[in-house]
């Protein structure tokens, strides 16, 4: 995970739920790739063709209500979001990206200060958001330290592995 | 009883502290808590690669994961056959004994409840986001996705921050034709789809120590659409006599201190409280039954379903009105219990014969129709009177359909008369 994360913004309203960012119709798909074609087909339908590797989703309250389909998060990583802005996200969501290694930050406010097209400036660790076109900013409580560990692991799996790994060795009669 | 630091503690401080081995637990901190119960369902074919990636070689504890199979069962599409395919393989591989598979399945939370899967004082943990159902058993249940439920079978924990907690404190008696489902509605009418984000619900007084364990699950289930982590009741006598036939692990029966501290207290008072209605498109948009069917809203399917409102009792209900009428010209009326020992009992009691003969479609027990993706999809502009959970836009299918969350009584009164009614005319 980049310590200063920018990218072009994509915006949405509050209450987007899983279904309107993977239908439930697509959840016997496996593949990130099949996946990323049908991402936000309800709530923003012109994003999948229209996304570049490294944009940024800004919305409203309670991104990622409903279901607890990991496809949301993984099909928005396939197709390169870079971060997910939000005034607040739903509890499911948030884990779910968090365990992807796909920057989540949480930000009151920050919906207001970005239209559709600007670029936004996220720096991880000091907790601000910059709208690079406008200058507005919004301060926002950085991830506790548990959760920046798990970006910068890059994920769920690879810090278990890591866990796993050491506790193998740990075991293993040393030489 | 008071703890060492000044005040006490809600229940689910409680079951979190139990599961981290912690004397106390405050909201916001950080635990790494033992999971007593992992369930998966079709969602958990996604486990299985990180599981392999994290390099884990077997399962915490076989005899602590449930595999229940419901959202396509039995397979409808190709897709769904293969994650059904993918979760037998590893059933197999790593010796998970407890798979409910065609034939033996059922809507997993369903699955787990009946079955005493999930006891007081557990932390359970599932991949469906209704798993908070199962809080009403006083535990602490709740949704992650698949990469978290691969981490929870290769470790057997989980770290969770401790959700500071809403009480709603509920009194009076419900009038007839009213039910749990009205109650939670109405609830969810207050806290709203964001107003529990993050947090528990603890549901207390003499209103919810009066209903029976079925309607707990109902309330405890749509905890989730306040964006809950959980939702509680506290164990008592209907408890045990539920789970005593039943339980597959030791109880630890825990309730609040008298001086736990709440985030806020929602009071309910059931006296005088009239059915309701979550119209189009968000579950908290609630309106009294009377006054929506004042507008003579047409229906193009009704719903009685889902892990919300599909139990035994929900539908002996709905048999009870159906009885004696037809399902209006038009409508389409799809039942599905919510597992296979429901269905078994509807086949004793007559109760799939009085739907069939009404002109209702009986189907197997699954999701069924609730989320979009297996069965009685909704076309552009359709209208649907549902039982279940949801009503976001695409929910049931297009995302022009318009979605009414109701009581089990009320699809039934919807289906007779073919539009949305106060099914108190019809009792």
């Amino acid at each position: 995970m980049k310590d200063v994360i920018e990218g072009r913004v994509w915006t949405l309203g509050k209450d987007v739920d899983t279904d309107g960012i993977i239908s439930g119709k697509y959840l016997t798909i496996i593949d990130p790739n099949e996946l990323k074609k049908h991402v936000f087909e309800i709530a923003l339908p012109e994003f999948a063709a229209g996304a570049r590797p490294g944009d940024i989703i800004v919305a409203d309250e309670n991104f990622g209500c409903g279901s607890s389909r990991e496809h949301a998060p993984q099909a928005m990583k396939a197709i390169g979001v870079g971060a997910v802005v939000a005034d607040s996200f739903a509890r499911i969501f948030f884990r779910n990206a968090i365990n992807l290694g796909l920057p989540t930050v949480e930000a009151r406010g920050v919906r207001a200060i970005f239209e559709k097209g600007d670029v936004a400036r996220i720096e991880m660790r000091a907790g601000r958001i910059t709208n690079v076109r406008t200058g507005a900013t919004v301060e926002f409580p950085p991830l506790p330290a548990h959760l920046l560990g798990l970006l910068e692991a890059g994920g769920l799996v690879e810090k278990v592995r890591a866990e796993l790994a050491a506790r193998k060795a740990g075991a293993a009669p040393t030489p | 009883m008071t703890g060492p630091n000044g005040h006490g503690q809600t229940l689910a401080e409680k079951v979190l502290a139990r599961a981290s081995g912690l004397d106390r637990v405050v909201p916001g901190q950080i635990i790494e808590g033992n999971v007593d119960l992992a369930m998966m369902h079709e969602q958990g074919a996604q486990t299985v690669a990180p599981f392999h990636q994290m390099g884990a070689e077997k399962v915490w504890d076989p005899d602590r994961v449930v595999i229940a199979i419901d959202h396509w069962v039995p397979a409808s599409t190709e897709g769904a056959a293969v994650l059904h395919r993918i979760l037998r393989k590893f059933a197999a591989e790593t010796q998970l004994p407890h798979f409910y598979d065609v034939g033996r399945h059922g809507i997993c939370h369903q699955i787990l409840a009946e079955n005493g899967w999930v006891v007081p004082g557990d932390l359970a943990v599932g991949t469906d986001s209704h798993t908070n159902m199962l809080g009403a058993m006083g535990a602490v249940a709740t949704g992650i996705g698949p990469t978290e439920m691969a981490a929870v079978l290769a470790l057997g924990r989980l770290w969770l921050k401790v959700p500071p907690t809403i009480r709603v404190r509920v009194r009076g008696r419900m009038g007839r034709g009213v039910t749990a489902k009205d109650l939670v509605l109405r609830i969810l009418g207050e806290i709203k789809t964001t107003g529990a984000t993050y947090k528990s619900v603890e549901f207390t007084g003499p209103g919810i120590e009066a209903l029976s364990m079925p309607e707990r699950f109902t309330i405890c289930n749509m905890t989730t659409e306040m964006g809950a982590k959980c939702g509680v009741v506290a164990p008592d006598q209907k408890t045990f006599d539920y789970l005593a036939p039943i339980a597959k692990h030791a109880m630890h029966p825990l309730s609040a201190d008298a001086d736990a501290q709440y985030e806020r207290t929602l009071d309910i008072d059931l006296d005088g409280m009239s059915p309701m209605v979550a119209c189009p498109y968000s579950p908290d948009n609630v309106r009294p039954l009377e006054e929506v069917a004042r507008e003579h809203v047409k229906v193009d399917q009704v719903f009685l379903g889902s892990c919300t409102n599909a139990r035994i009792e929900d539908l002996r209900e709905g048999a009870a009105l159906m009885k004696g009428h037809q399902v209006a010209k038009g409508v389409r009326f799809i039942v599905s219990p919510a597992s296979t020992a429901i269905y078994d009992q509807c086949l004793k009691e007559g109760i799939i014969q009085t739907f069939t003969d009404a002109g209702a479609v009986f189907t197997n027990s699954s999701c069924s129709a609730c989320f979009g993706g297996n069965m009685g999809i909704l076309a552009p502009d359709e209208v649907c009177a549902s039982s279940s959970n949801r009503n976001f836009p695409g929910r049931m299918g297009a995302k022009e359909a318009r979605i009414y969350l109701m009581s089990p009584a009320a699809t039934v009164a919807a289906a007779i008369r073919g539009e949305i009614v106060d099914h108190r005319e019809l009792l």
